[in-house]
């Protein structure tokens, strides 16, 4: 028995040097955002703040009049986008799943065959077709071509075959059409599976550097992570500034985690790399 | 063909109405642009106005093999796919193996772990930004270890490995959690048959873990590659858009986009980039699923 015990003190070690490891540049991060700019530039190095200021998080605000802007930005994206996937994802996801008509199985195909194509290819064509269309520097540029996902429209369509059919039945009798059933009565049924399209959805959305960078050029269009780019080249260096911005950027996210927590590890298999 | 009922035609009908948004979207901004695609990669485009087309065969695929920022791109995407794939699966396996031995906290540390999964590249490459300064958190620490310091931002032999070791960090945890989900699926009687037979704590890691985990493994390193192939946010942000200091944290997507949307005229030659990229990709999958010869479980 001995010899487990310390075994368990060794997984204790890793596990907890892991988590410090993990834990330390966020806490550094928080602290310095809670600094004042000399204790910055002093390089001095202590976790509590000499002088605990929250002065940081007012200066980014009117430093930056755009910063308010921003997080709009990002927030209306990222909700309107996570909305229209949930919306058309399950769609697609039912129709593959429920419904027969002519050309399922080479459409069914095609999805699985966009999940193969890397986001770099179609990148550029994308850029023109959105310049061709108007849409560039505008909300419905940044939403609709990423209002529908290939990897989630399969997993709706894994969750819907999988689905008891007597509760349509059932509705049907009760004389709901199609989409009554769909809408009142499939899609609220369909929670745990929305839940966890809602997390990654939202997070590739609010997390998205490169395809805001191409799309939006106006200062006032962009999303956080572009103005936290720009604003880390204006205050290059005031990282008091640039920690408070990145603290303020995160917490939607954990909030976000906070309420959803139970489904990552669902959702987690579905999807690729961050 | 056969002649549909109406109630057939009415289903397929609805069908198509439930179809037609995902389709309408995949078509104009996923399908339309791979071919699209195809059409730029053979041509030199200008944006000047309105875009102009001339074509130039395989011209923007040969201008690779002479063009030294290309070469420069690739062998560093190289580097950073060979370092950081093994390690980050194998520190992976390791956290989820040592969280799965059933001791308290469990629901602590595994919360704790996420963090990084849950930030931004663009927050990530901030913080860590900062901690690489020259006279920041990570230079002191070193210092205080007494080992040397680096200029990690501005000095080309370090910035990649400084961008390796800040990935690492960040990605490692998110495949801890899917190794965790397999783990628990790896029946307890494996392990106690090996503790009759008198094994310890790592023989039992590396014959009944790792080799039940196969499968799963082949998937982490498959998302891995898929992932650090296309390295393209912390390059940006930590070089300001240059893959500097001296093109040491220039990659492939990043010079991709440079040639795009930074320099006129070389769009189609960026386009042809991407596709050499997407082949790229392609054959490591491939490779790595025949030398794992395992079916994939996903």
């Amino acid at each position: 028995m001995k010899k487990r015990t310390a075994g368990r003190k060794a997984l204790y070690v890793i596990l907890v040097v892991y988590a410090i490891i993990t834990v330390i540049p966020f806490l550094w991060a928080l602290s310095s955002s809670f600094k004042t700019l000399g204790e910055i530039v002093s390089g001095s190095i202590n976790f509590i703040p000499k002088e605990f200021t929250l002065d940081n998080y007012k200066q980014i605000f009117t430093r930056e009049p755009l910063f308010g802007r921003w997080l709009f930005n990002s927030l209306f994206i990222a909700t309107v986008g996570t909305l229209l996937n949930l919306l058309f994802n399950s769609m697609a996801g039912y129709a593959l799943a429920r419904l027969s008509f002519p050309g399922k199985k080479s459409i069914f195909l095609m999805i699985l065959a966009v999940l193969m194509i890397p986001f770099q290819v179609t990148l550029i064509p994308n850029f023109l077709i959105l310049k061709e269309l108007g849409w560039l520097n505008s909300y419905q540029g940044m939403i609709i071509p990423g209002a529908v996902n290939a990897t989630f429209i399969f997993m709706m369509r894994q969750f819907f075959i999988n689905f008891p059919k007597e509760v349509e039945e059932a509705a049907a009798i009760d004389g709901l059409g199609r989409f009554g059933t769909f809408f009142r009565i499939v899609l609220p049924l369909a929670k745990p599976a929305l839940a966890a399209q809602t997390i990654f959805v939202f997070m590739a959305f609010w997390n998205d550097f490169m395809r805001p960078l191409i799309i939006l050029s106006d200062q006032d269009m962009f999303t956080l992570p572009l103005g936290l780019n720009s604003f880390k080249g204006q205050f290059i260096s005031f990282w008091n500034y640039i920690m408070a911005a990145s603290m303020v950027f995160t917490l939607p996210i954990i909030v976000l985690y906070a309420f959803f927590n139970r489904y990552f590890v669902k959702g987690i298999k579905f999807t690729g790399d961050k | 063909m056969k002649m549909l009922s109406k109630k057939d035609r009415r289903e397929a009908g609805q069908g198509y109405l439930f179809l037609l948004p995902a389709l309408l979207v995949l078509g104009v901004f996923v399908i339309a642009p791979i071919l699209y695609a195809v059409f730029l990669s053979f041509h030199k485009v200008e944006l000047i106005g309105g875009a102009t087309y001339e074509f130039r065969g395989l011209d923007n695929f040969m201008k690779v093999t002479f063009d030294d920022r290309a070469i420069i791109a690739l062998k560093n995407t190289a580097i950073y796919v060979a370092i950081v794939v093994p390690t980050q699966t194998f520190l992976a396996l390791v956290l989820a193996a040592s969280l799965n031995a059933g001791l308290k906290g469990q629901k602590f540390f595994r919360i704790v772990y996420f963090l990084p999964t849950l930030t931004s590249s663009a927050v990530l490459t901030l913080i860590f930004m900062w901690m690489y300064n020259q006279n920041g958190l990570i230079n002191y620490v070193l210092k205080f270890l007494n080992l040397p310091t680096y200029n990690w931002i501005g000095d080309p032999d370090v910035a990649l490995i400084a961008i390796m070791i800040m990935n690492i960090w960040a990605t490692a945890p998110f495949f801890m959690v899917i190794y965790l989900a397999a783990l628990q699926d790896i029946p307890d009687s494996h392990y106690e048959a090996a503790e009759l037979d008198g094994a310890g704590p790592i023989q039992k890691f590396w014959h009944i873990t790792v080799p039940n985990l196969r499968p799963v493994t082949s998937f982490v390193v498959i998302m891995g590659l898929i992932g650090t192939f296309q390295l393209f946010d912390q390059s940006y942000i930590f070089s300001g858009g240059s893959g500097g200091p001296n093109n040491s944290t220039l990659t492939v997507v990043l010079l991709i986009y440079q040639y795009a949307f930074k320099t006129l005229g070389t769009m189609g030659y960026a386009t042809a980039i991407a596709f050499m990229l997407a082949i790229i990709i392609l054959v490591a999958t491939l490779l790595q699923r025949k030398f794992s010869k395992e079916e994939s479980l996903y």
